[in-house]
């Protein structure tokens, strides 16, 4: 029998810079195949508690389970998440192949690149181009080749769609939504409401680095009905 | 499915991709290449006098040394800029692969990039300055390669702290300098030592040798047990 696919948990996780509490006692699920998305004005808190949640930033207190086991700076934890910025993390003087197979090697995966770029929509790229020739789409759609090369169950967008033109937006779109068919733990830190309120599953809002609001989302929302919630929430305008 | 990877290729592969960018663009090669000849010219229009003779080995150490110390900064400073752009490195620290072992796979390829660079001014500096550099060959690269060495240990780490920093060029000079200073000072003194066609010295040289062995453990631990805090920011 398989195990039912395992939910992210955070109990009472802060993050503390010096005299700055970058997050304030954050008590949060995630669950697979759900779109997770993470609201919040500027310095809420949303890209500390991404950062947790991809074991680069040690929590001050607090824990993080991934069904019943731990989620922290482990070799075994780092290989199953998978991370999406606004800056794609790729080496700008290497070629697309160079990237991916380097990464596959870290990540030590059997893959295969070229099946990788097809996924992508990059199967027509000049695979020993250096990456910073790219267009920015071009680069955000091998990003996530990168994050999805080694089969990940727990997938982090950071502003995935920021200076991404309306195509590239929409094609992410699309990806979000394969991801979470696949089951993955997606989750999501945005500023861009009206893209991902068709997307979204579960909602969470930081506000000044609490939780204010962390709830399932019954009926497909709108942009409006996000920038609503948002509003109301934090008090903040969009 | 990943599988566990070994410490060792995760360090090749880190070294063998900074070396295939250097392959491919040959940036840093050429500017450490450039900065050297220019400098053993200058230094041979300086000292060398008109009949020719054979500068003082401790004026060749210098210089060798001073090769070493400016071209290590230019690798080190360009090696960083190419993880800082596109924010590869978060690519990287997201990976399974052990903090120790980027350290020492960015560390083996500025080795490797510094020595290139040192080759060529050790020959440039037997030409110029009839340099005895023959006479203990072996040694004196050895030598060399254990200062590269150590000098690198540190300056991975200081890099590597210094990577989001604006001023980072200017910074990498100002902490990286008084921390190598015993290891400068070693080396130019058992470096002189071997160029002197004079008075060889074994044992002096064994131990400034000793010295720098001591000192290279003592960076590289320092260098292991640092880097992921500074790396991580945190």
């Amino acid at each position: 029998m398989t195990a039912p696919p395992a939910e992210l948990h955070l109990e009472g996780v802060g993050k503390t810079y010096g005299r700055h509490r970058a997050l304030v006692s954050v008590t949060a699920t995630f669950s697979p195949g759900r779109i997770n998305t993470i609201l919040g004005p500027n310095g809420a808190g949303k890209s500390t508690l991404l950062g947790i949640l991809a074991t680069l930033v040690r929590p001050t207190t607090g824990s993080i389970r991934w069904g019943d086991k731990p989620l922290g700076p482990t070799a075994a934890a780092r290989a199953a998440v998978g991370y999406v910025g606004h800056d794609p993390g790729l080496y700008g003087d290497l070629g697309a192949l160079d990237n991916l197979n380097l990464f596959a090697g870290l990540y030590g995966c059997d893959v295969d690149p070229q099946a990788l770029l097809a996924q992508v929509g990059l199967s027509h790229v000049e695979p020993l181009a250096p990456v910073r020739t790219y267009s920015r789409g071009m680069q955000q759609r091998l990003a996530l080749a990168r994050a999805l090369l080694h089969q990940p169950a727990i997938l982090l967008f950071d502003e995935p769609s920021a200076a991404l033109d309306p195509t590239g937006a929409a094609w992410l779109s699309a990806q979000l939504a394969a991801q979470r068919g696949a089951g993955r733990i997606v989750v999501v830190v945005t500023h861009d409401l009206d893209a991902v309120a068709p997307l979204t599953d579960h909602l969470t809002i930081l506000r000044r680095g609490r939780l204010a609001h962390h709830a399932p989302v019954q009926t497909a929302l709108t942009g409006t009905d996000l920038r609503r919630i948002y509003t109301e929430t934090t008090g903040a305008s969009t | 499915m990943p599988r566990p990877n070994g410490f060792v290729s995760t360090v090749l592969r880190i070294a063998a991709k900074d070396l295939r960018i250097e392959w491919r663009n040959r940036e840093i090669t050429t500017t450490m290449g450039f900065f050297a000849i220019l400098m053993v010219l200058i230094f041979a229009f300086a000292f060398v006098n008109p009949a020719g003779d054979a500068l003082a080995p401790e004026v060749t150490a210098g210089v060798l040394w001073v090769g070493l110390l400016f071209s290590g900064t230019i690798a080190l400073a360009r090696t960083f800029d190419r993880e800082r752009d596109l924010e590869a490195v978060r690519a990287l620290l997201l990976s399974p692969a052990p903090r120790a072992a980027i350290y020492l796979g960015k560390l083996v390829g500025v080795v490797f990039l510094m020595l290139i660079v040192e080759t060529a001014v050790t020959l440039l500096s037997a030409v110029f300055f009839s340099a005895a550099i023959g006479r203990h060959a072996a040694w004196l690269a050895g030598f060399l390669a254990l200062g590269t060495v150590g000098y690198a240990a540190v300056g991975t780490v200081v890099s590597g702290a210094l990577l989001r920093s604006k001023s980072r060029d200017a910074l990498i000079a100002a902490l990286l300098f008084p921390l190598v200073t015993p290891l400068v000072m070693a080396g130019v003194r058992g470096t002189s030592m071997l160029l002197n066609p004079e008075t060889p010295d074994p044992e002096s040289i064994v131990f400034w040798t000793q010295f720098l062995v001591v000192v290279d453990a003592v960076f590289l631990l320092i260098g292991l047990w640092a880097f992921e805090p500074v790396i991580s920011g945190e």
